[in-house]
Formats: structure tokens, sequence, C-alpha cells
């Protein structure tokens, strides 16, 4: 059973993704954040319920779509936005933008928008963890096509030969870009792959955040246990576009319908209703928590616009450590 | 004088790769075949007997994937050996190499360094053809953030090997295999090596010749010759590509006024290309004759003996070219008569009996 506190401490982290997330759709327009964005709305339980049961020395890697796994695992979302606004204290000093988002004091590895660019690093990390006998998890999020590059099968090959303590996390969005999956894969491959190596693997509602904390409690602590890699599947849906600040719905690439059936399936929604239905927290407890979240946030995104780049000029930065 | 210790370039690589592991415990070795009984040509020998599986590691054949896995244990904190028997395999783990490799201290704020080494072994001569003897040096130079070398002799193998390894960014080292079996003097202890600027091994007046590889043992052959002829010259190995570090060659440029470059690559858009266009930038008034550039042909390099004959610049084109820019042609056929024409061009020697 999955106490009231955890519950909590589960929404809260959703809502904190969200609203950084609405902040920056909100914002785009002004033409301030000048990068590339990839929003996760819709996305959010995934990055939440399986981050929640990790340490700040387990490593996670990722990918185009990295703010929702950033933010639960806890990099600093002062960073985060100062990133956006291309400011020398963004988290990777301006030079990567939204898609390269890093913390090394809270294992956020690497995120590279490179389809499955970073399947390998993440292998990489779990074989450092065997290698100096660390027990600690490498959790590797991929998307739904990253299953259509070789260098996935080459690391779920080896993360499977070495025994290496490694959680795929593959988030099913059933679209990249604009094209549907079934036009990029066979039916069902995606639900076979990871079997067909002999690694243990589950599916899961994707938008059931308490399920996905429970069930990836359990996997990580069989990872850590058994030191084999497993894989998880789930079904998610972005609410918003590939890359930008907006829905783009009017543009019919997604059924109508399912896009009506995954806005009822939100997981902030979701998790509010329990909370309130649960009598966990009240309808008002629900707004003033939002309330102090949104001015928390609010304040750092007016701090972060306001802010001059201090440097280093171009000259200045180093090529080799 | 202790007496010099004579071991090949392929016992000097195998030396430091077990000095430094050790040394240093995070240091691994990772490839296909470095455990099986070929050893890599002898250069990953005794690794798995003195430091086990856990350190020398057999992989899949996944060089993209082997490559993220080596950057990403580097990452954290571990120092991999990644070792390819030909440049040509690693091609597939270019996309690791150029987007993770080179720039994860750029894109970081320089938090994460990735301290691997990448060995691609050069093939040449036996019909290795146009997928067994790709060089690609000034595409790897291309790469912010990569380190690249060349090693030429014995000495250098180990010493700029050691340094690699200790180095905190990514090397790729250029290992040539006719280079493997070539003996010289190595230190038996500990010792590191510059690498991050070409190295001045000859002084002379009359020309400044720019070499690495292979190609720098064929001028050294040919001094004689040449020095017979009272010419003397600069000579530069450029064992280290990237950092380009030139000036060193343009100051003995502006003393020689002369300048050949021979690119162990393509002569296209090759290493000389950038050295001759920085020369041409920052001392064209002290050229006395046009720079002269060297190297392979732009196209992929055939198999049958029969065509690769024209492909490697050799002995002959090399001493031509110096003869020309000296304006001693008229010397040509009686030196050339000099050079050493009894091994066929496909071998580095007659003793060369494979592997290749």
């Amino acid at each position: 059973m999955i106490s009231n506190n955890n519950l909590k401490s589960l929404y809260k982290d959703i809502l904190k993704i969200r609203i950084v997330e609405e902040g920056i759709s909100d914002r785009y327009s002004e033409q301030e954040m000048r990068c590339p964005i990839h929003l996760s709305i819709g996305q959010e339980a995934i990055a939440v319920g399986v981050c929640k049961n990790l340490n700040d020395k387990d490593q996670i890697v990722s990918n185009h779509r990295c703010h929702a796994h950033y933010i639960a695992k806890g990099g600093d979302i002062n960073k985060m936005i100062n990133e956006f606004y291309g400011n020398s204290d963004g988290c990777t000093g301006g030079r990567g933008g939204s898609m390269h988002l890093f913390d090394q004091n809270k294992g956020v590895l690497s995120s590279v928008p490179i389809v499955s660019s970073a399947i390998p690093l993440g292998v990489g990390a779990g074989f450092y963890f065997k290698y100096n006998k660390q027990n600690n998890v490498a959790v590797i999020f991929l998307g739904d096509a990253a299953i259509e590059e070789g260098v996935f099968y080459e690391s779920l090959n080896y993360a499977k030969i070495l025994s290496l303590p490694i959680l795929f996390v593959c988030e099913n969005n059933l679209f990249s870009c604009f094209t549907d999956i079934k036009e990029r894969q066979p039916k069902n491959l995606i639900k076979k792959i990871s079997k067909t190596f002999d690694i243990k693997t589950s599916f899961l509602d994707g938008n059931d955040t308490i399920n996905i904390f429970n069930k990836t409690k359990k996997i990580i602590s069989e990872i850590k246990k058994n030191k084999q890699p497993q894989f998880i599947l789930l079904d998610t849906f972005r609410m918003f576009e590939h890359c930008g600040p907006n829905k783009d719905d009017y543009l019919n690439y997604r059924n109508p319908k399912l896009i009506k059936k995954w806005d009822k399936n939100c997981p902030l929604k979701k998790m509010e209703k329990l909370l309130i239905s649960k009598k966990i927290l009240s309808l008002k407890q629900i707004s003033d928590i939002k309330d102090k979240y949104k001015v928390k946030i609010d304040n750092i995104f007016k701090k972060c616009r306001k802010k001059k780049f201090k440097g280093p000029n171009l000259k200045e930065i180093k090529l080799y450590a | 004088m202790p007496k010099k210790r004579i071991i090949t370039s392929s016992e000097a690589i195998n030396e430091a790769t077990i000095i430094a592991m050790k040394k240093d415990k995070n240091v691994y070795v990772i490839g296909e075949g470095v455990n099986d009984p070929k050893e890599i040509f002898g250069t990953t020998k005794n690794l798995k007997k003195i430091f086990g599986k856990k350190r020398v590691i057999e992989t899949p054949i996944s060089e993209n994937g082997m490559t993220g896995l080596c950057i990403g244990s580097a990452m954290m904190g571990l120092k991999p050996i990644q070792v390819h028997q030909r440049v040509d395999f690693a091609l597939l783990a270019l996309e690791q190499i150029i987007n993770n490799c080179a720039k994860a201290f750029f894109v970081s704020n320089s938090k994460h360094t990735v301290p691997i080494v990448i060995r691609l072994i050069i093939g040449r001569g036996w019909g290795q053809g146009p997928m067994h003897s790709q060089i690609l040096d000034s595409l790897f130079a291309q790469i912010p953030g990569l380190k690249v070398i060349m090693p030429s002799m014995p000495r250098d193998f180990k010493g700029m090997m050691l340094s690699a390894i200790k180095d905190p960014n990514p090397v790729i080292v250029l290992e040539h295999r006719w280079l493997h079996n070539i003996k010289g003097s190595v230190p038996k202890k500990f010792y590191s090596q510059n690498i991050n600027k070409p190295n001045k091994i000859k002084n002379g007046k009359d020309l400044t010749i720019v070499a690495n590889g292979y190609n720098l043992l064929e001028v050294l052959e040919i001094q004689k010759i040449l020095n017979s002829e009272g010419i003397s010259f600069d000579l530069f190995d450029l064992n280290v590509i990237q950092p380009l570090n030139t000036d060193s060659i343009i100051s003995s440029v502006k003393k020689t006024g002369r300048i050949i470059v021979i690119d162990s690559g393509f002569k296209n858009l090759g290493i000389g290309s950038e050295i001759v266009t920085r020369i041409s930038e920052n001392c064209l008034e002290n050229l006395k004759s046009k720079p002269v550039r060297i190297g392979l042909p732009f196209m992929p390099t055939p198999s049958t003996r029969f065509l690769a004959n024209n492909y490697y610049p050799n002995k002959k084109t090399i001493l031509c070219a110096i003869l020309d820019i000296l304006k001693k042609g008229k010397n040509k056929i009686k030196l050339e008569k000099k050079l050493k024409n009894n091994i066929p061009i496909d071998v580095p020697d007659l003793s060369f009996k494979g592997p290749f």
C-alpha cells in the first residue's frame, strides 16, 4: 500500500513539472526562450512514478523530451529555466539548451536529442555500477521510435549479456513527430522485442502514476538484487506538439477520439481526483498548493528572464579538459 | 651508458597498457578480439591473464553501442581503452564518437570529462582494399573536442599511449599496421610524452618536411641519400594531428623557405591542406618555392597490388618531390637507383607475413 505522504509527494512532482511546462508554453511567444522545446505535458506520470524510487546516486539518461525526467529526478529547476533563456547560469551554461539537461548532483547523467543516442550511455552507467560493485541502478528513458535505431538493440543485447543493473523505460506516445507507430513498426513489435533478449518485461499504463510507482519500486529492488536488466513498456500520449509551445491537433494527424481518451486520462487530473476522493487533500488544499507552486515557479521565470548573460566569451571556452 | 632495450611497437603498446592498468584500476580494455588468440596483433597480449575478464572485455559486434557504453562509463569515472582492428569498423561508431564523445565536455559546461582512448588500426597491403585500409585522419581531426594522435616510433607508441590514457579528453590513436613490427629503443619504466604538438626530429637548412606514420619511416630511409647530396632538412613527426599546433612548423619554414607535407591520408582536404594554408597565412613572404603536398589520391584504396602500386606515396615519390623543390631534378635517375627495390609493394618488408 502506498502511503498518503507518498501520494502527495507524487502529486506535487507532477504538478511541479506541469507548472514549469505551462510556464514555458505561456511565455514562449515572447521569444526570449530561444531554443527548441519538447514539452512532456501528458507524460509526467512515467517520469515521476519511476524516479520517485531512485536515489541521487542512481543515474538516468534521457532524450530530447527530457524536462519531466530532469525535474522528477530532482534536477535544479532554476538552472533548467536559466538554460531555456540561454543564460550562463543554465545547467549547461547555455551550451546545450533544452535538449541537453543534466544535473550531476542529482544523477541526471545526460540527455541527448539524437534518438537512441543516450541509450548506450545509460548502459555505460550500469557498467560502471557493476565494475565498482556499487548497488545502484541506471534508468534509460526512451521513446517508441528509439526501438527503430540499431544502437537500441546493441544496448539491450549487451546489457543482458553483461547482466547490468539497468531499467529500460520505453514511453510509447504512439507518434514520432507526426508519424503513427503503425507506419513505422510491425504490430506489437515493441511488446515483444525486449522479451526476445530474455529481459524481464512489464507493460504498464503510462498515465497511472500510482501503479507505475508501485510496480517500479518492486522492479528496481529486483534489479538491485538480481543484477539483471529489466524493461517496462508504457503507453502514454503527449498533449502538445512534438516540438514547440502549442497544441497542434488542428493538423489532424491524430484521431480526435484518441486525443479525447488521453485527455481524460491526464495524470494530473487523475491524481487530483484520487486525492480528493480519498480525502487526503481537499479542493481548497489542492488549490493552495497550486498557487504556492505557481508563484514560486513564476518568480524563477521572471528572474531568469531578466538575467544578463555573464560570459565566458566564445574565445574563453575551453575545448579540452 | 646502459644497453638500450629494443622492442617492437606492438610490444610497446602492450607494455603501456599493462603499466596503465596496474597504475589505475579504472583503466579497462574493451573491443572485438581483445581476448582472442591473436590478441590484436600482440598489443593486448597477456592482459586477460594479468587483469581478468572484468577489465579486459570482449564485446559483441556492436561498435556504436560499445562506444556509447565506454563514453557513459567514462562520464562516471572509468577510463576505457577501446580497440578497433580497423579504422573502417569504427565508422559504425561515428555517431557516438562525434555526438557524445567529442561534445560531452562542452555540452556539460566542462563538468563531464570523457577520458577514453580509441585505438584505430590502419590496414595496408595484401589486398586490404577499400574498406580495410582507410585512414581518415582529417575526418577525426575535423571534430572539435577529440584529440587525434598517430605515433610512428616504438618509443612514441608507449609514451603517447600512456599520455593518452592519462589525458582527461577523448584521444583517437591512429595506429598503422605496418608500424607494429618496427623495432626501436623503448625505456622500460613509465614515462609520458607530449600529445599537444608535433615532434621535431631532425634539423636542417634546405627545406621543412612534415610527415607521420609509415611515411615518416620512408623519409628517414632516404635521408642518407639526401645527405650524400648535401641536402639537409627540418623533419617534423606530425604524430599529434589534433590539437594541430603548427607554430614550430611555421618557424621552420620561415628559416628554410620550403615545405613538403606528406599526408598519411588523402591529399585532397587533408591535414597537409590545413598546414599549407597556415603557412601561406603566416609566412608566404618567406617561401622560396611553392609548397608541396603529397598524399593519397582522392579515391578508395584498390585491393590489387597492381593498382595499389600508384596509390601510396613511396620513397621514390618523396625523393623526387624533394629534388624537384630544390631544383635538383637532374639527379633523379642517379639517386633513384640507390633506392632498394626488392620488396613487393604490398608488404612493409620481406619478413612480414601477416596477419594483416
